[in-house]
């Protein structure tokens, strides 16, 4: 699976709040809740972001709540992966879960600027800046992983995979 | 080798002899939490599943705590979408507007106990590990697939032990010990770990201020926070010494991943200043600062020994004019508890807005959402920017006492310069 866009350059500690503010908790129709994406940070992005976009961080990307509506809300603004140093551990579970690739890249915000176009190949764990010509490699996301993300989601996976789910202890 | 209190939890639920950090299990769970406000996605995500009846409806709790009563149509319309699902999947316990906080009204109706796995559609579920269980937040997805099948995948968490010593000085509180700690972790500083908290000063603790530490654990990026069960946890569920037998504890050569030394003889009033959770100070550096409203409540500090330590400083005196005092009470319970010992009497007396229990302004969802350029100060748990209102708001984070003093002086303001009433 290849993501190819523009990034996004955010900071350290972006929290759940600043991704999408409580105010809008009351959502249940995630393109409602796209159209406040990253408000807290950047009011504009959700007009601005264009799908396949990649949102580059620093560290503890996603912390605080475990609100759904924070990835959601950047899945459907167009958002196509999320690259960062490191993840808060809920909204990891919580990007995976709904298929939206979180890939973690400790070198990631000294090797990529705002505006650069960047491809990722998911299978083979490699993020290519195009501006640069520099390649990274991030920590590679086990098989079942890859399956829940291009299967649309964990619910979508466990409908195909339900009696393994059920019966099999891991 | 000897096992933490989390490794051996997840291993009886996963139908383990042992299980080591590091290694994934997929666990019973044995309570599944679930708020109005992440309700409506986690079962959406449970029939997305292709299941329409949840596993087992008696060891699902639904809540309508966030925006109770509802303060707008489309909470009202969440509320009663919570209220038709109930009906649907035979779901008895909901608690409805009237209950308060999911993490106060489930413990306090003994829903959780020792050795349980509870999972919870909310980041403070980690709140749980107060009374021995493991404990922990979950997205909605995450949720919805326990809807459906009762379990949950997790790693097992290496464990950070944080041992405390010491006896807390007058007006310094369980409240201020958690952001001393956080102050010196960081917001990251224990990311996808387990806390457990121990030593003469956790023993000495009642389950009030262990839910208070426990709840805040998720601030410091901490999958759990947790406290072995003993005499304390005992008395709070009302049993029996011979039923605290199987209980599940730590052994004592179990394995920890960090271990840190706090004491609190010393320790001051903390205050957490904007943005971010760690930005930690002693209350001496942050004095004087005006404030344009107070907030006593939350699951972190809303229970009746906050409110009482708030209504010690308050009794007999006003509230600075101007300034507003927003106290909610994080359950019925607590609310009852607070009437019947005259503590709502007195806050009220001195100024205070006591509304009915629910998460209040906590997460900015309605009860006293802040404008641009005023400044809160709350004994709840985050103080993002945008938090609790305007993006341009700024909020401190404190002890009651602190929120009761500065409430009279309209500043920043350390208890124990206002003599107690």
């Amino acid at each position: 699976m290849i993501i190819a866009g523009r990034a996004w350059r955010f900071g350290d500690d972006v929290n759940t709040d600043l991704i999408l503010p409580g105010r809008y908790l009351e959502l249940t129709d995630p393109e409602e809740m796209a159209r406040h994406a990253m408000e807290g940070v950047l009011p504009s992005f959700s007009e601005r972001v264009k799908p396949g976009d990649i949102i580059v961080a620093g560290r503890n990307f996603g912390c605080g709540s475990s609100r759904e509506h924070a990835p959601l809300a950047l899945k459907h603004a167009g958002v196509g992966a999320i690259v960062a140093e490191s993840f808060a551990r809920i909204f990891y579970r919580n990007c995976i879960n709904i298929g939206l690739p979180a890939l973690q890249c400790h070198r990631i915000s000294s090797e990529v600027m705002d505006g650069d176009d960047l491809e990722i190949d998911l299978n083979r764990g490699t993020l290519k800046n195009l501006r640069t010509g520099v390649r990274l490699q991030f920590t590679p996301l086990p098989n079942f992983i890859v399956k829940i993300i291009t299967e649309g989601g964990l619910t979508w996976y466990l409908r195909m995979h339900m009696e393994e789910w059920i019966d099999e202890e891991i | 080798m000897g096992r933490t209190i989390s490794e051996k939890i997840l291993a009886r639920a996963s139908g383990l002899e042992e299980a080591e950090a590091g290694e994934i299990v997929k666990a019973r769970v044995d309570v599944a939490l679930i708020p109005d406000l992440t309700a409506i996605l986690s079962f959406k995500a449970m029939r997305e599943t292709g299941i329409d009846k949840v596993w087992d409806p008696e060891r699902v709790f639904l809540f309508l705590d966030h925006v109770a009563p509802a303060s707008s149509i489309r909470a009202a319309a969440i509320h009663k979408e919570v209220r038709r699902i109930a009906q649907e999947q035979g779901i008895r316990n909901l608690y409805d507007v009237d209950a308060g906080v999911c993490h106060q009204v489930l413990a306090e109706e003994g829903h959780v106990r020792p050795g349980m796995v509870v999972v919870g559609a909310d980041s403070h579920t980690c709140t749980h590990g107060a009374l021995g269980a493991f404990a922990t937040g979950l997205g909605s997805t995450d949720i919805g697939v326990v809807l459906a099948t009762g379990k949950t995948w997790l790693r097992v968490p290496e464990t950070i032990r944080i041992n405390v010593e010491g006896d807390f000085p007058s007006m310094v509180t369980p409240k201020d010990l958690i952001l001393k700690i956080i102050g010196e972790l960081g917001v990251e500083g224990a990311s996808y770990k387990a806390v457990e908290y121990s030593g003469g000063t956790i023993r000495r603790l009642g389950v009030s201020g262990r839910m208070t530490i426990c709840n805040m654990t998720v601030e410091m990026g901490g999958k759990t926070g947790i406290v072995e069960p003993d005499a304390e946890t005992a008395k709070y569920l009302n049993e029996r010494e011979l039923e605290t037998l199987g209980w599940i504890k730590s052994d004592p050569d179990a394995e920890y991943e960090r271990i840190y030394s706090f004491e609190v003889d010393e320790l001051e009033p903390q205050v957490s200043c904007p943005d971010e959770v760690d930005n930690v100070k002693p209350i001496g550096e942050v004095e004087g600062t005006p404030i344009d409203q107070v907030f006593i409540g939350s699951c972190t500090n809303g229970r009746i020994e906050d409110l009482e330590a708030a209504a010690s400083i308050l009794r007999g005196r006003r509230v600075k004019r101007g300034v507003r005092l927003i106290v909610v009470p994080a359950s019925r319970e607590v609310y009852r508890k607070a009437l019947r010992a005259g503590i709502l009497e007195a806050l009220a007396e001195a100024g205070a807005l006591i509304c009915n229990p629910s998460c209040g302004p906590c997460f900015g969802g309605h009860i006293g959402i802040l404008a641009d350029g005023e400044v809160g100060l709350a004994t709840s748990n985050r103080n993002f920017k945008g938090r609790q209102g305007s993006p341009e708001a700024r909020v401190y984070l404190a002890s009651p006492y602190v929120a009761a003093a500065s409430a009279l002086k309209g500043a920043i303001t350390d208890p124990r310069e206002v003599q107690e009433a």
